[in-house]
């Protein structure tokens, strides 16, 4: 299948070692992935903060670039959310019935990662092998806006190796938000210690999630307080095998 | 008596730090929604089909709404038959005048009152005060509130706030009759208040309520409650004055059916709620016989306005979307600065004030956008919707803040705008910085001013050797 792979503009700059595994999957399972070098942001940024019209060249962008494929992935939950749930109301606010075709054409065709895996690829055992151990933490928008429900642990289930543990109270939000992190910082960060509490309390050596925003949050503060949990992408989990191990300073 | 007003409060922010400094606050609330949660779940998980009662809900309020003007009209014509007196009322001022003018008609200057969110809404304790009337709160959690010259917290529980010793503390200062020797024993509290209400009941001769719901078809009124306060302040007096928000119309009886298996599962976690007081009009001889229904519009026909904004009229007032709320559970509801806390009220109340209250600006972004509300709706509200489409309201109208801090953000976000929408000037930003460690501790966050709220608690990662597409170059391309 001719897949193309939307990095988002955060994994791009910050977490690049997670679009780089998507492509390692994705090439493993024998899928042809592209990246359209013209892509750029989603635009949920702008748009959740209040600056809807200063999405609309975002979206068009994306119409642009992703409107002819027949799959995107994208490794990120809220990216994936805002284009399915979002894109078709930045169109109408740009009033423009062309767009609203072209959002409403692939918003179908854009999977999160477990998503793509599991009910496009299906396939749930990608042959990763990853002997730590490991909690997950579902994020808000994957689990409520796409509602990825179990698939991501049901990939995680079938890596080689791995100790899953449950982490207490998962469902509830970390506390990031976007730009929800700096406007409630205090708020933000009284989350981001709950989580903090109970992914300390499941003895993991990784905390795993499907977006990379809401690791960085949780991530940030585990570092700051000296906590050993490693932040790490579900797909770098994926990516991993016996013979090409993950390594965080290769792939970040 | 004390009497606490939300004009002017602090920004959101501000208040809910100050609220999150307080250890015991966030204890009892942590305890408390933790608790009605997991009993909602319960009663909520043993129906077959709840999806589908969410389903017939919103549609039902949904539709009525869309043709608010007949039903509303209907109501009127129905309940004046039946003996009582209607009267509209279109914003909090001439609906508070309007019940003053009632109860100075009874020569009464004492009332007792029904748990009731658009009085509250309304300020008519207060403004029935400035008329030389004192309004006597009878459910339990709003006498509290009430008795420590306090405001409620939330919807359903307004003392959610207070733990039971802070509670008989209160009652030992403030409540007349207090028994020495109080404890705070929950029986020993419930049977000193009611002791202290049961007065009240057999004096008042004026009562003052909401409604759940109004019945088109009948000119029903319908209040659901408890504790019996309610049944008591119904029937007992001679008079009885009803302030109802416009949006509380049902069309017929078989809708109400939807809602009653909705609302006590919602709120209280319960399959049915002990009290549910249904009345129309005069019923000679029996019970009150001077009957008002004043009828509030408030703000309510502007957010009926808003394509988006709309489905808020839906709020059945069960309070479910605060009992999961992340950020409700850390900072409780007086940081909402306005009777509708949490969730539902971060839009209701500037779908209902239009932004007239500045720190109301802020309230549609206090919020993670974590969806928790949406899923427990019992009239599937997507209030995370509603919260990014009122954020641009906010920010379209320059409502946002001080000016200095709007122009920031305004000129940060087109900078980003322009980064993020092309692909070259993406490129341009991906600077490539140092290699160790995947997060920069608080030092060098601190060097970037526009990270500082960041830095205060996390630390940032580091900005990668190469982003993805310069690998992409080099390895596909």
């Amino acid at each position: 299948m001719r897949v193309a792979l939307f990095a988002t503009c955060f994994n791009d700059t910050l977490f690049p070692g997670t679009p780089r595994a998507v492509v390692t999957i994705l090439e493993r399972l024998g899928h042809s992935v592209e990246f359209p070098t013209a892509q750029a942001c989603c635009g949920q940024m702008h748009f959740n903060t209040g600056y809807q019209r200063e999405a609309i060249p975002m979206v068009r962008r994306f119409a642009d670039v992703f409107a002819g494929y027949e799959a995107v992935v994208a490794p990120s939950g809220s990216c994936a959310g805002m284009i399915r749930d979002y894109h078709h109301r930045v169109a109408e606010r740009a009033d423009d019935p062309g767009l609203l075709s072209a959002v409403e054409g692939y918003s179908g065709r854009v999977h999160e990662l477990s998503e793509f895996l599991v009910d496009v690829a299906g396939v749930i055992d990608v042959g990763a092998h990853f002997p730590h151990r490991v909690t997950y933490h579902p994020t808000c928008h994957s689990l409520r806006m796409l509602r990825v429900g179990d698939k991501p642990l049901q990939l995680l289930g079938a890596v080689g190796g791995i100790e899953l543990v449950d982490l207490p109270a998962a469902e509830e939000c970390c506390g990031f938000g976007g730009t929800f992190a700096l406007k409630n910082s205090a708020v933000s960060m009284a989350m981001a210690m709950d989580k903090l509490d109970n992914v300390v309390a499941t003895g993991a050596t990784y905390l795993c999630a499907s977006d990379n925003s809401c690791l960085m949050h949780v991530g940030g503060a585990l570092s700051r307080h000296g906590r050993p949990v490693k932040p790490i992408h579900l797909a770098e989990i994926l990516a991993a095998t016996q013979l090409n191990p993950f390594d965080p300073n290769g792939s970040s | 008596m004390n009497m606490p007003t939300y004009v002017g409060m602090p920004r959101f922010p501000k208040a809910a730090e100050a609220q999150l400094a307080d250890q015991q606050l966030r204890r009892n609330l942590k305890h408390a929604t933790t608790a009605i949660r997991a009993k909602r779940a319960a009663v909520v998980n043993e129906l077959d089909d709840w999806e589908g009662l969410r389903n017939r809900a919103a549609d039902i309020k949904a539709a009525t709404l869309a043709h608010l003007d007949e039903h509303l009209v209907r109501f009127e014509e129905q309940v004046t038959a039946a003996g009582a007196t209607v009267h509209w009322a279109r914003d909090a001022t001439e609906a508070n005048a309007t019940v003053a003018e009632l109860v100075r008609q009874t020569g009464e200057s004492e009332v007792v009152k029904v748990k009731s969110m658009a009085t509250q809404e309304i300020g008519l304790n207060e403004a029935l005060a400035g008329a030389g009337i004192t309004a006597f709160e009878t459910d339990l959690a709003e006498l509290i509130v009430q008795l420590a010259g306090d405001r409620p917290s939330h919807i359903l529980v307004p003392a959610i706030h207070r733990n039971r010793t802070e509670i008989r503390d209160i009652f030992l200062a403030h409540m007349d009759g207090a028994p020495e020797g109080l404890t705070d024993e929950p029986a020993a509290l419930a049977e000193a208040a009611r002791v202290h209400l049961r007065r009240r009941f057999l004096t008042a001769k004026v009562a003052v309520s909401g409604a759940n719901f109004a019945v088109a078809s009948t000119g029903g009124l319908v209040v659901v409650e408890s504790e019996g306060n309610g049944r008591m302040c119904l029937t007992l007096p001679e008079t009885l004055i009803s302030v109802v928000g416009i949006e509380k119309i049902l069309p017929t009886w078989a809708d109400l059916d939807v809602f009653m298996q909705l609302l006590p599962r919602s709120s209280t976690g319960e399959r049915m709620n002990p009290y549910t007081s249904i009345w129309t009009g005069v019923t000679p001889g029996d019970g009150p016989q001077n009957v008002h229904v004043v009828l509030i519009d408030n703000g309510r026909t502007n957010a009926l306005a808003d394509d988006i904004g709309r489905q808020a009229l839906r709020c059945i007032r069960c309070s479910a979307c605060l009992n999961v709320c992340p950020v409700y559970e850390r900072v409780g509801g007086h940081a909402y600065g306005s009777a509708y806390p949490g969730p539902i009220g971060a839009i209701l109340t500037p779908l209902l004030r239009g932004f007239s209250e500045p720190a109301d600006a802020d309230l549609p972004f206090a919020s993670t956008l974590c969806g928790a509300c949406y899923d427990v709706c019992p009239v599937k509200i997507n209030i995370p919707e509603a919260l990014v489409h009122l954020r641009a309201q906010a920010v379209e109208g320059g409502h946002t803040g001080a000016a200095t801090k709007r122009a920031g953000e305004k000129s940060v976000m087109k900078a980003a705008e322009l980064a993020m929408s092309s692909p070259g000037a993406l490129r341009a930003v991906q600077v490539v910085t140092g290699f160790a460690g995947r997060f920069v501790g608080p030092t060098t966050g601190k060097r970037l001013p526009v990270l500082s709220k960041w830095v205060g608690g996390r630390d940032i990662p580091k900005i990668p050797v190469e982003s993805f597409r310069l690998w992409w170059k080099r390895n596909r391309s």
